[in-house]
Formats: structure tokens, sequence, C-alpha cells
């Protein structure tokens, strides 16, 4: 074949290049956004407040203790030099002692990550179909009664607080209905029926929340495609509508619905804050909260840049599914 | 009156729902302190989270005092936060919108470049680190709201204002030799108005969700002040029992910005169909 259609043999390996090539561009920005995230953060957390030195020796200290501990914390440097021994500390996953703990930041995160990435994962798990049936049942009757419901539900369910998603939670199934516990006890030594029981109701508030914007965005994503010329044609050769949504809509559809849950999921990392706080879940985010409560600001600012990275990640795949579910991005 | 009667009834009805929730807080915003049945830190019930009744509609908080009273005077706190906050940050973002549609060039590139960084940095985030470096008095927290949600303005603004930047009647005027400032103002900025307005509530609702999140982690409105997000916090350990001290201001918080939402959905719906 490739004898006889030379230029379809030459064009295969250019096409993956250019994707390659697209992808990497891609990589690249979000690498240098991360950049500048890291130069913000450090930037409002680092050099604008106050002098940390004067502030944890108090008001009494003299002027020659506050110079010697603020030469060992090395803020008599300039900013941008701190700011690069600061980045080079994240690089090196070393970035300093927590000021509260008196431990490396390295290894409180490494103990609390882990557990954040469950729940995510265990709220992706559900989320994910969940959010994606709601947007294609809503797009499939459009206009009809279920896609009124969904679509009044979602609307409301966007606006609702993760507290009171949180709270009700807990009134309904750990105070009346006493199935679930109202605190999430993790650890390694829990066998895997205590972990998921304590982490069911986390992980129920955290899919409510990210479920409504992915549904509405699966919709949007559906809608493109059903009004696309292409289903009106098969619509008039008579094939059944069943059909055309399985075998014509989806394979066009799947690439935008995957965007449209990578960017959903980045809802997650929001909820996650409250989310983790109510229940005493021992996560990346409650770790960050107590951060500000204690103003222990290497702790905060590896927690934040944790945070920014993980966003940066899932809108890189979203931006990634597109270009390589539709050719014509990658013009 | 009759005006805003036909435009209510031109709404469909989540739309109405919607306008219902967000007159009903405005005014309870507005006149709380005067319809508050007793005084705002008083101790009033010797019972603690004590259920709804005549003498205390929605029940007793953790100290005994007036869950209502404290709701009223709590939704000022929240609503007007949240109102000059959104329009802080609406008038911030439009301007730069403004500034960068109407220079372009590296103005433009560099403001746009700064907003892009910082729309990359989930906003609670951004504002726990904020709250983290300057603290939460009242003011700081309407600042560090606003800063956090000018960026997401500043998107919409632009690319509306780039659009009518393009177009023959701004042309007209910039060769007709007026100043930038004026084809700002004068030309671009009235046709904007209406999706700004849109824009300005969702920034609401975000913000009043933002605050009283915060609020809600001890980090957000600190006493003697107390806004919704507070009153949850400080009732939380109601919820064994269920009391009204904690469910009224969560529900109070959903209904203002779902009703919020779905105003804005009705709103923006009319104006496409």
């Amino acid at each position: 074949m490739a004898g006889a259609f030379p230029q379809f043999a030459r064009k295969a390996p250019r096409g993956a290049s250019v994707i390659l090539h697209l992808v990497g561009r891609r990589a690249a920005s979000a690498l240098l956004t991360l950049l500048l995230v890291s130069i913000v953060v450090f930037t409002i957390s680092g050099l604008l407040p106050g002098d940390a030195a004067q502030e944890t020796l108090g008001q009494s200290a003299t002027p020659a203790q506050v110079a010697a501990l603020r030469h060992e914390m090395g803020l008599d440097r300039p900013g941008p030099v701190r700011y690069v021994q600061w980045l080079g500390g994240i690089l090196r996953a070393d970035p300093g002692q927590s000021l509260v703990a008196n431990m490396p930041v390295r290894d409180i995160i490494a103990e609390r990550l882990p557990n954040s990435l469950m729940l995510a994962g265990f709220t992706a798990v559900i989320a994910v179909p969940l959010a994606l049936a709601m947007g294609i049942a809503a797009a499939v009757h459009r206009g009809g009664k279920v896609d009124r419901v969904l679509s009044l539900a979602t609307l409301s369910m966007v606006a609702v607080p993760e507290f009171l998603v949180a709270t009700l939670g807990v009134l309904v199934f750990s105070v009346k209905l006493l199935w679930l516990p109202s605190i999430a006890l993790v650890s390694s030594e829990a066998s895997l029926g205590d972990t998921i029981r304590s982490c069911a109701l986390p992980v129920m508030t955290l899919t409510f929340v990210v479920v409504a914007q992915m549904a509405r965005m699966t919709r949007a994503a559906m809608i493109a495609q059903l009004d696309a010329g292409y289903v009106e044609m098969a619509e008039l050769k008579g094939v059944p509508f069943g059909r055309i949504v399985l075998w014509h809509v989806m394979p066009n559809a799947i690439g935008p619905i995957v965007n449209a849950a990578a960017l959903s999921l980045s809802y997650l990392l929001g909820g996650a804050i409250i989310v983790e706080t109510i229940f005493n879940f021992p996560g990346l985010a409650s770790l960050m909260v107590n951060a500000v409560t204690s103003r222990d600001m290497p702790l905060l600012q590896s927690c934040a840049m944790i945070f920014c990275a993980a966003y940066l990640l899932l809108v890189l795949i979203a931006d990634v599914v597109a270009i390589l579910s539709n050719p014509r991005q990658r013009a | 009156m009759t005006l805003f009667l036909s435009f209510a009834r031109s709404l469909p009805l989540p739309g109405r729902i919607g306008l219902f929730l967000v007159c009903f807080w405005l005014l309870a915003a507005l006149a709380g302190p005067l319809l508050a049945p007793y005084a705002v830190g008083a101790f009033v019930d010797y019972d603690v989270f004590s259920p709804m009744s005549g003498k205390f509609w929605l029940g007793s908080d953790y100290l005994g005092r007036d869950v209502l009273s404290r709701l009223l005077w709590g939704a000022r706190y929240t609503v007007f936060l949240g109102l000059g906050a959104a329009l802080l940050a609406s008038v911030t973002g439009t301007s730069l919108a403004l500034v960068a549609a109407v220079h372009k060039g590296w103005v433009d590139e560099v403001v746009s470049r700064t907003m892009d960084t910082l729309i990359s940095i989930p906003s609670k985030v951004f504002a726990l680190v904020m709250v983290a470096a300057f603290g939460s008095s009242l003011w700081l927290l309407l600042l560090i709201a606003a800063v956090t949600y000018v960026p997401g303005n500043f998107r919409i603004a632009r690319a509306i204002a780039l659009d009518l930047a393009a177009m023959d009647y701004v042309t007209f005027a910039r060769a007709q030799g007026e100043t930038p400032i004026r084809i700002a103002l004068g030309e671009i900025l009235p046709n904007m108005l209406h999706p700004l307005l849109a824009d300005l509530g969702l920034r609401f609702v975000f913000i009043v969700l933002l605050l009283s999140g915060l609020s809600f982690l001890g980090l957000g409105v600190q006493p003697p002040h107390a806004d919704l997000g507070s009153l949850v916090r400080e009732n939380i350990s109601g919820i064994t029992e269920g009391a009204p001290a904690i469910i009224a201001p969560a529900l109070a918080i959903a209904t203002l910005t779902v009703g919020a939402n779905l105003l804005i959905h009705a709103l923006k719906k009319g104006k496409t169909a």
C-alpha cells in the first residue's frame, strides 16, 4: 500500500511528530506558567509580609538579636536571591523546615499527599461516570423534562457551599442514621473496609461539588456534536437515534468530554480544602489550612505549589486530549 | 414598581425564584438590624441550641444567643462584603482590560501574561496564601476577595473589548482623532455593560462562596464580627442535635448563591434567545 500511495506513507510519521511538537509546546508553556506562579506565591508569602525574624523574637528582642536571626534565616539577602534559593529547595524536593512542627516539610507532605490522592481518586471514580451519564442523558433528551430537571439541579448545585453539603451529609448519615463516621480516621493499619467507610462522606461531598460542573460541560460538548451536519445527514438516511448517538456522536464527542472532565476535576482542589478540614481528613488541603492558621510559611508555600502544579497538570491534560481528539487543532 | 413586576414576569420560573431570593436577602441585609428581635451579642436564652420556637424563631446558638438576630446581622457582612469585593474586582479587571485593548502591544502582553498567571492559581489557594501573609481584617478580606477574582473578570472584559475595538465605529473614532481614553470610556465601555453586569453577578456568587468558606475555616471574618460562614463555624458542635443554629446560616448562604446563580442564568438566556 505504501508503494501505491507514497504520500500517505510519508504523512503518517509527520502527523505524529506534529502532535509531539504541539504537546511539547503546551507542556513547556505549562511549566513556564508554573514558574511564574511560583514567583507570585513567593512574593506574596515570602517577600511582602513583615519581618519574620522580628515576629519570631517578639517586641522585646534587641536589634542585634533580630539582625543575627535575620542573617541566620537569610532574610538580609536581596529578594531575587532568596527566591532562587527557595525555588532550588523546592526543585530538589527539600523545601526546608516546617516552623511549627519542627520537622522537614518534605516528610510532612510525604505522609499527607497519598491520603489526598486517594480521596481524589475515589471521588473521580464515582463522579466521572455519574457526571457523564447525567450530561449525556440531558443532551440526548435536550429540551425535555429530564434535561430541564437536570439543568436546574446542576445550576443550583454549582452554587451550593461545600460545607452545607457536608453538614447535611453528617446530619443525615452519621447523626440520624448512624451509618457513617463523621470524622475520617485514615491510617495505614485501618482495613480497606474501614478506610472506605470513613472516606464515604468526604467523597460524597466532593462528588456533589464536582459532578454539577462536569455534567454541564459534558452536556454542552454532546450538544455541539448533536448539532453537527453529519447527525442530520444520518437522521435523513434513517439511522435510528440510539445508533446515531453511539456510533456517530460518541466517537466525536469523547475528546471534548474528556476535556470537560479534566477541567472539572480541578474543582476538587478548592472543594478539598473545605471538605478535608470539616471531616478532619489527614490530607494535603487540611495541612495547608493548618499552615495558614499557624503562619507556617515554608509548609504553606510547598502546599500551595503542589496545588498549583496539580491544577496546571489537569489543564494540560485537558489541552492535550483536545489536541489528540481534534485534528483541526493540530494545524 | 410596575416596571419591576413586568421584568419579573418576563423571566422563566427559575429566574423568578432567583430574583425573589436575591431581593429577599438584599432586603434582609439592608433592614436586618431594624428587624432583629434581639441585640446581636445578647445572651437571651438559658438553653443552648434550643429548637425553633415562638420566642426564638430560629432557636438559640451555642451561647444562648438568638439565631435569627445573628443571622440578619451576618447577612449584612456576607452580602455587602460580597457586593463590595465583586464591584472592586469588576472595576479593576475591566479598567485593565480597557487599557490592554486600547494600547495593545507590549502593555497588553504584560497585563495579559500577569492575569494568565494569576488565573492559574486555584482561587481558594490564592486567597489562603494572601490571608496567611496579610491577615484577615474586614478591609483585607474585601481586597483579597477582589484580587482573587480580578483575573477572571479581566479575561472576559478583554475579549469583549478587543472585539469592540476592532469594529468600524471605533476605527472611525480613532480616525477622527479621539484620544485613547475617550475611545475606551466613550465608545467601548458603554457597549460592554450588559455582559459585564452578568459577570459581576457571577463574581458575587464566587466571592460569597469564597468568603463564607474562609470564615467557615476560621480564616475569614473574625470575632466580634460574624458573617454567615462564621455562624456555621461557631455552631458546628450543634450538628449532633441537628440544631437550627447551624442549619439556618448554611441554608441562608445556599439560598443567596443559588438564587443569584438562577437569576443570572435566566438573564443571560433571555439575552441570547
